[in-house]
């Protein structure tokens, strides 16, 4: 049997007594979208950030392609990351912010080409070329010189997005990609991770907008007090939820329609 | 009561207050460097997590925010060569003495800079698999230092104007020299009017090149 690209295994992080995931043992496949849904404040964002080692765990282990990423230290199942490890996590899984964290002293030509320079230590002539491709793909072939304070929040997500594919990662993380973005610019952006999507990408994706879940995703977890409550297909958990709880929280979504 | 203005042996001596103006450059130009230097240093260990490393860098720069400043012309130049039984140049005691000075207040600039950029910056270079040095090199110093530029540039003028008290210890900066041209004219109005002018025009130069400076440096908002 294959090893599945990311397992995460009795996943537990508190923020001091707020305990926010219990326990939780998921695994993806290669290829695999995985749309991730949930109320505000049920750990969503936490869960996805501990993939790629923004928020550390507080036990438990996530492991790339069987690895499990850095060494026990003490009891309790803590562990210890070192930093050369998780960087070489992140150049693997790549993320994609609400806010999009774009680097606002550098054009997006530059802003693409970062990781590859610094990170991957490549040449500045190879990394514009691959960077040159990246924003091709998004749509921003005519924006390279232009500083991202001067672009539309749907562009700029869309830089940032390029600027992680640029490092070409394993598995690409989107944490509510769209959710700071004005009504009209939101389409552009899911354009954009469609076409990720048939280009058959290992993605896991926060959302609210369960329309774009429902087409996008190979399978739809329902998070709710720090457990997936319900994990399925879209259709399984978005159509005919079989938790009490899942169905309440889709009936708040009253202009949901497929 | 009418006064009359003679600036004659000011003129005639002009070449011993441009002596004093270039020693007066120089000694700002080496302290505001090495004072960059002492300040990164400092705002690096009160950033660090490490208590052990950042309470003696608080400890040092509340200190030097709490003194006056001539104390530390005088304890390099008198108090430091008995303890360490070596004598110092009064060039290079006021150097430690501006170095270090504005060392501590750079430092806080320097931290101020570093601490207002975004969360979302640092997460955004960690993303890409930075590690915390290149983030700092790449991302977070270029961005700080277009905040710290102003405040920077406002200490510089400090310790350039603080230069002045190194003539105490019998360096030959504008300061002293003037009191030089002083003690052989007899014309303390001229002379101190002269150099107050010459410390305005050093200044206001310094003011208009550094406006430039940070309007290239901030072009990109
Ligand atoms: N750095 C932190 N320190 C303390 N508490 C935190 C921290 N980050 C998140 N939390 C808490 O953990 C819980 C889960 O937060 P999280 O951001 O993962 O939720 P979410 O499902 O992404 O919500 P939203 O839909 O609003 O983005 C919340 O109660 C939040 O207040
Ligand atoms: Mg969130």
């Amino acid at each position: 049997m294959n090893e599945p690209i990311l397992r995460v295994t009795e996943l537990n992080k508190k923020f001091g007594e707020h305990h926010v995931l219990k326990g939780i043992d998921f695994s993806v496949e290669q290829g695999e979208r995985v749309a991730i849904i949930g109320g505000s404040g049920s750990g969503k964002s936490t869960f996805l950030r501990c993939l790629n080692f923004m928020e550390m765990p507080s036990s438990g282990t996530v492991s790339l392609d069987g690895k499990e990423i850095g060494k026990p230290a003490g009891k309790n199942g803590e562990r210890r990351y070192p930093e050369s490890e998780l960087c070489l996590v992140r150049e693997r899984v790549g993320m994609v912010f609400q806010q999009f964290n774009l680097f606002p002293h550098m054009t997006v030509l530059e802003n693409a080409m970062e990781g590859l320079l610094t990170v991957k230590g490549m040449k500045k002539e190879a990394a514009r070329d691959l960077a040159v491709k990246e924003l091709d793909k998004v749509g921003l072939a005519d924006k390279h010189d232009a500083y991202p304070g001067r672009l539309s929040g749907g562009q700029q997500q869309r830089v940032a997005i390029a600027r992680s594919l640029a490092m070409e990662p394993e598995i690409l993380l989107f944490d509510e990609p769209t959710s700071s973005l004005d009504p009209e610019l939101v389409g552009e952006v899911l354009v954009v991770i469609r076409k990720l999507a048939e280009e058959g990408r290992t993605m896991l994706l926060v959302t609210h907008e369960l329309g774009f879940a429902y087409h996008f995703a190979t399978k739809v977890i329902f998070l709710a007090d720090g457990v997936f409550h319900e994990v399925g297909t879209p259709a399984e958990v978005l159509k005919n939820p079989k938790q009490e709880r899942t169905r309440a929280f889709l009936n708040r979504f009253t202009e949901f329609a497929f | 009561m009418s006064y009359q203005w003679d600036f004659s042996g000011v003129w005639s001596r002009w070449d011993i207050l441009a002596v004093g103006l270039l020693n007066t450059i120089k000694i700002a130009a080496v302290s505001i460097v090495l004072g960059i230097v002492v300040g990164l240093v400092l705002a690096f260990l009160k950033l660090s997590p490490k208590k052990y490393l950042s309470a003696p860098a608080t400890a040092f720069i509340e200190f030097y925010r709490n003194t006056p400043p001539i104390i530390h012309f005088f304890w390099f130049y008198y108090a430091l060569p008995v303890l360490a039984n070596i004598s110092l140049d009064p060039f290079v005691a006021a150097v430690l003495a501006l170095s270090t000075q504005s060392g501590a207040f750079y430092a806080e600039v320097f931290r101020g800079g570093i601490v207002s950029i975004e969360k979302g910056q640092w997460e955004g270079g960690r993303s890409l698999g930075m590690r915390h040095s290149q983030l700092m090199r790449r991302i977070i110093l270029p961005q700080a230092m277009t905040r710290m530029f102003a405040p920077f540039v406002e200490r510089s003028f400090e310790l350039t104007k603080t230069t002045a008290l190194a003539s105490t210890l019998a360096y030959a900066d504008l300061l002293y020299q003037a009191m030089r041209v002083n003690s052989e004219t007899f014309r303390p109005l001229e002379v101190y009017t002269t150099i107050a002018l010459m410390y305005v025009v050093l200044l206001v130069t310094a003011s208009t090149l550094s406006r430039i400076a940070e309007a290239r440096l901030t072009a990109y908002r």
